[in-house]
């Protein structure tokens, strides 16, 4: 399927408010889905015939953030979180990018991590992916089985890949710089 | 208790039932091929939950790549799987390329297709011994690293290096292939040539490869078709093609499931081209016409998984040969240059390239800057590891070894 083909059926099935954007020029073309309904799209990518998405490839957090206030002016992107997942069917052979978009903080609260729900239940790996990405770029994932560090140790503070991550000086008695 | 009752062997072990135990299973025990630690609750001999804890290994490979431009990236590329340094170098090149859309040269990827396929042949040489060495043997593992010290030669003569190599470069590699080289001290030895031979280093590779080849058949009386080894993998861990799927699991240990995919034939234009025109098979279980499977191998065991391998070193030699055949007369150079300051596109891509582990990807974000605003890496051992959990209940204790060991994780990929 191309991926006009499936951008379509997404918006005839769900409609424009769930599937909030799209862009078919990119390397990648993804869709956007809005984040409250990421769990209900992706079972639905998975067990529909014509799409069968049956295997997430990969699912990474990224943070759009310019932390040196000249360079902002010139930054692309609007601040934000995402969450994009790559997916791959065995069964027809094609690609998907999905992405999510989350606000940097729940609420515009510094320190409030920004949530969606997970799909673990509908690929098992990304339990570990949805792991790795709230250690290292601080997103919850609701419902998620055991949402705890995954690289990091559990008494680690921040998020590392956070733009604005401020590395610790010291860590049980280890000096960082 | 009457006597009959104790006649039933299930009455008796039912009286001796003991209390589940916690195990920590390494993170330096020998058979967890690094720093893994496996938390078992037990029950005697038996698992009943396997987790397993990674991390040990986290060096930020990941936020070190949004700090550094593609190019100076690449050592630490080497260092996230450090048996095949030559397939991680090449997955993130292509990256890179993808991102900028950049196309190399036809000489280049004919360089690439030896060079990484020599990578796989030496990864998966290690995959095997130390298999082997998991289960007790430990003869294999000798064998391979006599082998693999070849090859290790030989791609010191190509760059310099024998483990870290940064040879696949964005554009191509940092050097053509080398020309006349001294014998490499092992491959003299083995073969009966003088040691102070000189050689061009496409015969010398011709040469290994001429005596590998005869050595495989060797390495399947010692292990695949020995009667213990069979005992010890076949018919254990056995994953189901879905579950594979689900847990993201690729490369061997998916094709071991019986699920016909390789990246090098299904994969991304710009990666399968590299492979267009060359001849070989994607070896999948239950190997169709393959003569002398044992009877108790199950499709989706740990036997498969590691007789996938096996059958790829032969393809790998294949692709070598063929790519060994094509370099004198190919077109172009062997590198398009690549300036350390090419700003990045505001764009983005995704590529899987098929490392002897399996898929690795690399996501790369851009924001007009040298720099990626992400660099991604998408471990292929990460997702394989990450179903240790569910195919280690109920087995016992010393059938551990043998499913971790049949995934052939690297702890340098996982935790990047």
């Amino acid at each position: 399927m191309t991926f006009q083909d499936i951008h379509q059926q997404l918006l005839d099935r769900f409609g424009a408010q769930v599937i909030s954007g799209a862009n078919a020029e990119a390397i990648d073309p993804w869709v956007e889905v809005a984040p409250e309904a990421i769990a209900e799209v992706a079972a639905y990518l998975k067990d529909h015939v014509t799409f069968a998405f049956d295997a997430l490839n990969d699912l990474s957090g990224v943070d759009y953030f310019e932390t040196d206030a000249k360079l902002a002016g010139k930054f692309p992107y609007e601040p934000h979180v995402e969450v994009v997942y790559h997916l791959y069917s065995y069964t027809h052979k094609h690609w998907l990018t999905v992405k999510v978009k989350l606000p940097r903080w729940k609420g515009g609260v510094e320190g409030q991590l920004p949530e969606v729900s997970t799909v673990s239940h509908i690929w098992a790996i990304a339990d570990w992916h949805e792991r790795e990405a709230y250690d290292l770029v601080g997103i919850r994932f609701l419902g998620h089985p055991n949402l705890v560090r995954i690289l990091c140790t559990d008494d680690w503070v921040g998020h590392p890949l956070r733009k604005d991550y401020e590395f610790p000086l010291e860590y049980h008695g280890i000096r960082g710089k | 208790m009457a006597t009959a009752e104790l006649q039933d062997p299930r009455v008796i072990e039912f009286d001796v039932r003991t209390d589940e135990m916690l195990v920590n299973m390494g993170p330096q025990h020998p058979s967890t091929h690094g720093v893994l630690r496996l938390l078992l609750r037990t029950d005697g001999e038996v698992i009943h939950e396997c987790t397993p804890h990674i991390g040990y290994l986290h060096r930020c490979a990941e936020k070190i790549g949004e700090n550094l431009t593609g190019p100076q990236w690449i050592p630490y590329t080497d260092r996230m799987d450090y048996l095949a340094g030559m397939n991680m170098n090449l997955g993130m090149a292509l990256a890179f390329e993808k991102l900028v859309g950049m196309e190399v040269p036809e000489k280049a990827m004919t360089l690439r297709v030896i060079i990484a396929e020599l990578g796989r042949i030496a990864s998966h040489l290690v995959g095997m011994g130390a298999y082997g060495l998991d289960l007790g043997s430990f003869s294999p593992f000798l064998y391979a690293f006599r082998e693999r010290e070849i090859i290790l030669d030989l791609f010191e003569e190509a760059c310099g290096a024998r483990l870290t190599y940064s040879y696949l470069t964005i554009g191509g590699a940092t050097h053509d292939l080398p020309g006349m080289i001294p014998i490499p001290p092992g491959l003299a030895a083995l073969t009966g040539r003088s040691p102070n031979e000189k050689l061009l280093w496409t015969d010398a590779l011709r040469l290994f490869l001429n005596w590998l080849e005869d050595r495989i058949k060797e390495y399947h009386t010692l292990l695949t078709r020995n009667s213990i080894f069979i005992k010890r993998t076949a018919g254990i861990g056995v994953m189901p093609a879905e579950m594979a799927i689900s847990y993201g699991c690729t490369g061997p240990v998916l094709r071991g499931s019986g699920v016909d995919h390789d990246l090098r034939r299904d994969g991304d234009p710009i990666y399968t081209r590299m492979y267009a025109g060359y001849n070989w098979d994607v070896c999948v279980a239950p190997f169709a016409g393959v003569k002398g499977i044992p009877p108790e191998v199950i499709l989706g065991d740990n036997w498969c998984r590691f007789f996938v391998r096996m059958l790829e070193v032969v393809q790998a030699i294949r692709l070598v040969r063929q790519g060994l055949d094509r370099y004198p007369t190919v077109q172009g150079e062997y590198r398009v240059p690549f300036k350390m300051s090419t700003k990045l596109p505001v764009n983005e891509c995704y590529l899987e390239t098929e490392c002897p582990r399996g898929q690795m990807g690399f996501y790369l974000v851009g924001d007009g800057q040298a720099e990626p605003l992400r660099a991604r890496a998408k471990s292929s051992c990460f997702c394989n590891l990450s179903v240790t959990g569910p195919l280690c209940q109920g087995v016992l204790i010393a059938d551990i070894p043998s499913i971790v060991g049949s995934l052939d994780v690297v702890m340098g990929e996982i935790d990047r």
